[in-house]
């Protein structure tokens, strides 16, 4: 058995060697990690351990995670918990599209891929070029964030049964942390900025108005008014809440822009 | 068991926009204005998420210690700090406002 080595070890060796294993694995760790927080705010919300690892194990979706409970820990219904989680789950068929396209994964694969579709996953792939490459980071983050997401959250729930008040522990300033968090990334530029400052205002004006939780479908439906009738970018808020590649950019080529002022400068030189 | 029902339908309708991304022909999604709508709609939900867990108590607008949570995640932010540290900064900004009585 221990002979098998010289067969065996080449192959981890050279995974391990892949640009897009390293960068799918070190985000599945920092999300996985971040997992715990969702565990402990969803028991805190209301939800018993089993709810909360359901929507671990078959929403996966962190966003739509963290809304589904958002909403019920506000007061809100069953069902406006869902309309929010629902429509901020759109943008992963988009992504769906995007890998499908990339990766094109037949038969079970295609339903796999699907359940694994979410920012993490796609930004990792859709950041290389190299199609067994995107293929690698692909199941590599979508796998790896799956695994650790689930073990954190299942750690979160327990951690946060037992904490006793939420409140005395700011857990209700966590899940306004975590919003900001991940609407943070999406505001490049002017345009997103004023689309999150328009759709809050509509949230607060609606507040006293309508039953807890709708005043969150109202500002989905202001959102959606805005992205029918002007004309911005198709892209906007779609890249995906995490850049893998961050420290990347600073380093090598990935964009033609970045690539052009490289050249200008080998000019000068 | 109302809620568990909400719960799951709300998986299914999750795992349904990811797999519609892989049957649906690439030409129907790839319209600009479908993907520009899932992405101001994706702005626009976390914005409102953001709001209503920082300033809203039932159908009330309160201005309490999660007005710190949210000033707090703001700089975590803005200082380039890891979701983690932006969640227990928030947390830790509510807990230690409502220990100075600021509730």
């Amino acid at each position: 058995m221990g002979l098998d080595f010289d067969t065996a070890e080449p192959a981890p060796v050279k995974i391990l060697q892949s640009p897009a294993v390293r960068i799918g694995l070190s985000i599945s760790i920092a999300t996985g990690l971040y997992g715990v927080s969702f565990g402990a705010l969803s028991v805190t919300s209301g939800l018993d351990f089993w709810q909360t690892m359901a929507l671990s194990l078959l929403l996966f979706s962190g966003g739509s995670q963290f809304a589904f409970i958002g909403v019920v820990a506000g007061g809100g219904s069953g069902v406006a918990a869902m309309g929010a989680a629902t429509l901020l789950g759109m943008r992963n068929g988009i992504y769906g599209m995007q890998i499908n396209a990339l990766l094109q994964p037949r038969g079970w694969r295609k339903f796999a891929a699907a359940q694994l579709t979410i920012d993490e996953s796609t930004a990792t792939s859709t950041g290389q070029t190299d199609p067994d490459e995107q293929k690698r980071g692909f199941w590599t983050a979508g796998i790896g964030v799956f695994v650790l997401w689930n073990l954190f959250t299942a750690l979160g729930a327990l951690a946060g049964g037992a904490l006793g008040d939420p409140k005395q522990w700011g857990l209700d300033g966590a899940a306004v942390a975590a919003f900001l968090g991940l609407l943070w990334p999406r505001l490049k530029g002017r345009e997103p900025v004023a689309i999150a400052v328009v759709c809050a205002l509509a949230t607060v004006l609606a507040v006293p108005f309508v039953p807890p939780g709708v005043p969150i479908l109202v500002a989905a439906v202001v959102a959606a008014g805005i992205g029918w009738f002007s004309h911005g970018r198709s892209d906007e808020g779609l890249e995906p809440d995490v850049d893998p590649y961050a420290e990347d950019h600073v380093h090598h080529h990935h964009d033609p822009a970045r690539d052009s002022r490289g050249d200008r400068s080998g000019d000068d030189a | 068991m109302n809620l568990w029902m909400w719960l799951l339908l709300s998986c299914l309708l999750a795992y349904a926009w990811k797999l519609l991304g892989y049957l649906v022909p690439a030409s129907l999604l790839r319209n600009p204005r479908t993907s520009r709508i899932a992405g101001t709609m994706t702005i626009g939900l976390l914005a409102s998420l953001t709001v209503v867990n920082a300033v809203a108590s039932g159908q009330s607008l309160v201005l309490d210690a999660r007005l710190g949570a949210l000033a707090a995640a703001a700089i975590a932010l803005w200082l380039r700090a890891p979701f983690l540290v932006v969640v227990i900064a928030g947390a830790a900004a509510a807990a230690g406002l409502r220990l100075l009585g600021w509730d």
